[in-house]
């Protein structure tokens, strides 16, 4: 938003503001939109979940279209969005040292416990 | 035929064609979301139509169904305001027509829900809902679209431009009116248009949009005088039902 108001601020003050229009066609270098991940919480009390992924100009229609695709058939109750961008994530290359460690380590889990009869959801 | 039954179908009308015009968009909308995103509208269109024209049949008492309203008209007998059945177009011009459209219905809906027929405030209780995020869908977009380039920013003010002559026609009263408004089954169209100015103002005062000079108004759809594009909505709209009579699927 706000491309075309940009631009005409552009024209006064030329070299400082040269850069970021340089900026936003590398952002429109495919023509696309940029890429948000989606994030639906399906009820009260539930963590948002990831649910895919949409293009939109910015977070605001991103929460519309997120809307649109992704709860149109009652799925959620509140939708965050994140420009991918904005995610980092670890290499698969580690995965090996990052994760496998943790395999053998049974004794990690809380299952070595006799839990008393009476106590459910455990 | 009662005023009631006229004001049912002006309103079921003006559900049913826009709702069609925008499922013309199914499977060309400019990105997959927005796809998606006009034909949910679409279909909240096809879903108060059902409400109001089914209410419509009732009220009439002869046993026509929403369906029936819907598919078995003559063209003359569609009471929809021109500016719903004007071409799509490109998505600026949906846009404006859809905005200046919602900018007309929310407030609308929201009189509706204080009528004192309970059915018809009911259905627009229900409608409501869905309106409000129908406007926030084309306000944002008309925004975007008016601020955005200089090439988008010319394609909606000429939208605006072309679309404007179908706006006075959304507050058209006539001698049908008279008695629903003093049996307050609906309210005051200067209110309306109070409103659905402040709206339009604000929203293309945001867009960088000029409002064109207010030169001649067309209207005749609420009195079933409509332009070219109609008679191709309905021959499309009501082929199957007149090729194969009764038809479900």
């Amino acid at each position: 938003m706000g491309a075309r108001s940009g631009k005409c601020i552009c024209g006064e003050a030329k070299n400082e503001k040269s850069i970021l229009i340089k900026k936003d066609f590398s952002k429109m270098a495919n023509n696309e939109w940029p890429l948000w991940e989606v994030f639906i919480r399906s009820k009260q009390g539930l963590s948002h979940k990831h649910v895919g992924s949409l293009r939109a100009p910015d977070a605001e229609m991103a929460v519309e279209n997120a809307r649109d695709v992704y709860t149109r058939r009652s799925e959620g109750i509140s939708i965050w969005v994140v420009e991918s961008n904005n995610i980092h994530a670890s290499h698969p290359s580690e995965a090996d040292s990052l994760f496998e460690p943790a395999h053998s380590k049974v004794y990690r889990h809380p299952t070595f416990y006799d839990v008393p009869d009476g106590i459910s959801h455990m | 035929m009662s005023a009631l039954f006229e004001y049912l179908v002006r309103l079921g009308d003006d559900s049913l064609i826009l709702g069609h015009r925008l499922s013309e968009w199914c499977g060309h909308g400019p990105i997959l979301e927005e796809d998606i995103a006009m034909t949910n509208i679409a279909l909240d269109h096809v879903g108060q139509t059902t409400s109001l024209l089914k209410y419509a049949g009732e009220v009439e008492g002869k046993g026509r169904t929403e369906d029936d309203l819907a598919f078995l008209r003559f063209e003359r007998e569609y009471r929809n305001v021109l500016l719903v059945e004007q071409a799509n177009e490109d998505f600026g011009v949906t846009m404006m027509r859809q905005f200046l459209f919602d900018a007309y219905r929310k407030p609308l809906y929201e009189q509706l829900t204080k009528s004192s027929d309970v059915q018809l405030a009911a259905i627009a209780e229900k409608s409501l809902k869905e309106t409000k995020y129908h406007l926030k869908h084309s306000a944002e977009w008309v925004i975007r679209l008016g601020d955005g380039t200089d090439e988008s920013h010319e394609r909606v003010q000429t939208a605006l431009n072309n679309l404007w002559r179908y706006t006075d026609e959304l507050f058209y009263t006539d001698q049908n009116d008279v008695e629903l408004l003093a049996n307050g089954v609906i309210f005051s169209s200067e209110e309306l248009k109070k409103s659905w100015m402040e709206m339009v103002k604000t929203v293309l005062d945001r867009a960088t949009l000029t409002i064109p000079n207010n030169g001649w108004q067309r209207e005749g759809g609420r009195k079933g005088l409509h332009s070219e594009h109609l008679g191709y909505i309905l021959a499309e709209l009501q082929y199957m039902q007149r090729a194969y009579p009764g038809m479900e699927w």
